[in-house]
């Protein structure tokens, strides 16, 4: 099979859907003949030209909120937010509008929309362009959360969150754009709410999102090599989130590591954790549950200390051998 | 029939007495539901827009049902100017079953998506850029319909109002924005919020017409409306209009109104009630005699009595709809 980055991944699931349904427009800031910020629309205006790519002035609130008018009447915008912590500027329409409509007008009306936005750090660009703040989205009832960590699971997705008639907020972390994976050139989709088994193993779960599934996935190989086997779980979707897959594997493997780039508290991982705390894999626990998370602080602009701000390969193994006692 | 009214082409003379009994409906449903909020009858809290009738309905009535608008926290009149039946937003404020919202939305939440009513909004500003996207989907579509927003003189302050005159502008979308000016956003009084003497001269800053109209003369808004609406439905884009008005309660229920006078108030309800003003022309004009006038006007609130009987006989809503249409 061939393969594609994960960038041309988010950028093939949205041409083919285009080219299959003229519902289906893309707004967003510098889309057009720029291509994003990141490249991830480039050559689409070529193709679909500026009605269905629609530039957009810098106004996060007015594009978010459009979306949900349009979404309302029978489109199906996709909206790019430039970097995920713009979210905040939009976030009235997200989360006092897009989830809530639905709920509010009695079952009348659906907003099928899907808010794309880059996210994480690794990239020098600092404090207010480098955040993860999927947890607060998890928060608000009526939207769906999407972390894709491969181009194989981004362009499945993707698509499946353009078909939902629910607001969706998918995050695409920059350091994963261009990794390169195995996808189909034809049309697929994977269903929100499955997770999926990146690496199976029998000593030590982990369940890790975005760019920590590679560093788990680098964790893991370390850690064959002294004789540990993990499994590594990717939830792909945090809302909804496949919650049995992650009881099973605890259950078979008695132990768990949760790992995540946002700040360590209120996050995600503390949700994963939870929730295995009060289902039957309890009982199957060897080891007190390891959270790795970010630190809380603002994401710092020098490299070392960018680095440090959140999970390393490095703190991974750490906290597996710990579950493992073996430190 | 003969007038010498300047009515918009869509508005013709013999339905104005229909148009003069929806401004009743209005004020004596807003009316009743001040009533039942005094008594503790019902919960949670409410926005009156008695003495802002003349916006509502005179905007809605050169409106051609496919046609659209958004709404905000002060809408039952918006609401019902654009075909609501009076029945089903009773029960909504009493949270009933039959409620448009099922009971979950009440009072600042009504909608009615299939009649181009996509909902009153309780965040301030929130519907403008929604109704932008609404007109986003007309002109995609090529679907010839033209969206409404309502809003208060207070959202013309929010970055929403003015991220979407800007984009509705550059885009040329058949939207028209209808700030109801009412004097004050909640206790603010627009003259200490502001440092202009129109919120319509903003529309300069967008490139689109702006227009002040009386908006307790709903012949005028009807004519200001109409010309906006013609020119988004012709491509020419939007168009912002600020309807002067002034509103009789006070902002919610739990309001003392210290920031006005009790003459200012007086002022407005006894010089420039709307429905006041639009019943004697359509006197003056013998398009309805004094009587006439009266039946119509008991009609209204005989309307509104069997709005509550149908509420209070109408059931709760079942616990297991609770998680209900959180998704769809």
């Amino acid at each position: 099979m061939r393969e594609i980055t994960y960038l041309e991944a988010v950028r093939e699931a949205m041409s083919q859907v285009m080219r299959e349904n003229e519902d289906v427009y893309l707004m967003g800031e510098d889309i057009g003949v720029y291509g994003g910020a990141f490249g991830v629309t480039r050559g689409m205006i070529e193709e679909f030209g500026p009605e269905r790519i629609r530039n957009t002035p810098i106004s996060e609130a007015a594009i978010a909120g459009a979306a949900v008018g349009s979404a309302m009447t029978g489109m199906r915008p996709i909206i790019e937010l430039q970097f995920s912590d713009f979210i905040t500027i939009a976030m009235d329409q997200l989360v006092n509008q897009a989830a809530k409509n639905r709920y509010m007008f009695g079952g009348k009306g659906k907003v099928p929309m899907v808010v794309r936005t880059p996210a994480g750090s690794g990239t020098g660009a600092a404090a207010q362009h480098s955040q993860s703040l999927e947890a607060w989205m998890v928060h608000v009832p009526g939207l769906k959360v999407v972390q894709p960590s491969t181009a194989y699971d981004a362009k499945g997705l993707l698509r499946a969150a353009i078909e939902d008639d629910n607001p969706v907020i998918f995050y695409e972390h920059k350091l994963c754009y261009r990794t390169k994976g195995h996808v189909p050139e034809e049309p697929y989709t994977i269903p929100l709410g499955k997770a999926d088994i990146k690496r199976e193993g029998t000593d030590v779960t982990i369940v890790a999102t975005a760019i920590m599934v590679h560093k788990a996935l680098a964790a893991a190989v370390e850690l064959e090599k002294e004789g540990i086997s993990v499994e590594i779980v990717d939830p792909r979707t945090l809302v909804p989130l496949d919650e049995e897959t992650i009881i099973q594997s605890v259950k078979k493997t008695g132990r768990l590591v949760v790992v995540h780039e946002a700040v360590k508290r209120g996050g995600i991982g503390g949700e994963i954790a939870s929730l295995v705390a009060e289902s039957e894999a309890f009982d199957y626990l060897d080891a007190p549950i390891k959270r790795l998370g970010g630190k809380p602080v603002p994401i710092p602009y020098n490299p070392i200390l960018e680095k440090a701000a959140i999970p390393q390969e490095a703190d991974i193994i750490q906290a597996v051998k710990e579950t493992l006692n073996r430190v | 029939m003969t007038s010498n009214l300047t009515l918009p082409s869509m508005v013709k003379p013999e339905s104005l007495p229909e148009l003069l009994y929806q401004m009743w409906l209005i004020r004596y449903f807003d009316e009743k539901v001040d009533e039942f909020f005094a008594k503790g009858m019902i919960h949670g809290t409410t926005h009156l827009c008695v003495g802002q009738e003349a916006s509502a309905a005179g905007a809605c009535a050169v409106l051609e049902e496919r046609d659209k608008i958004t709404s905000t926290h002060r809408g039952h009149g918006h609401c019902i100017a654009k075909g609501a039946d009076v029945n089903r937003m009773m029960a909504e404020l009493f949270g009933r079953a039959t409620g448009y919202c099922k009971g979950k939305g009440g009072s600042m939440h009504i909608a009615d998506v299939d009649k181009g009513n996509l909902g009153a909004n309780g965040i301030v500003g929130g519907g403008i850029p929604i109704a932008v996207g609404a007109a986003l989907t007309s002109k995609l579509k090529r679907l010839g319909y033209v969206t409404l927003s309502f809003f208060g003189d207070g959202a013309s302050n929010e970055g929403s109002f003015h991220e979407s005159l800007n984009m509705a502008s550059i885009w040329k979308l058949p939207v028209v924005f209808i700030c109801e000016n009412n004097q004050y956003g909640m206790s603010g009084p627009i003259k200490e919020m502001i440092n202009i003497e129109h919120i319509a001269d903003r529309a300069g800053s967008y490139g689109i017409p702006g227009v002040v109209v009386d908006g307790n003369d709903i012949f005028a808004v009807m004519n200001v409306v109409a010309e906006a609406v013609d020119r988004a439905r012709r491509g020419e884009g939007p168009t912002l209009i600020e309807a002067k008005t002034y509103r009789w309660k006070g902002h919610s229920k739990s309001d003392a109104k210290k920031y006005r006078t009790r003459e200012e108030e007086m002022e407005w309800r006894t010089k420039r009630d709307p429905i006041a003003r639009m019943k004697s022309v359509l006197i003056a004009e013998q398009l309805l005699t004094e009587q006439q006038a009266d039946e119509i006007e008991q009609r209204a609130k005989q309307a509104i009595e069997d709005a509550v009987k149908f509420a209070e006989e109408s059931p709760m809503p079942s616990l297991d709809t609770l998680e209900e249409d959180v998704y769809a």
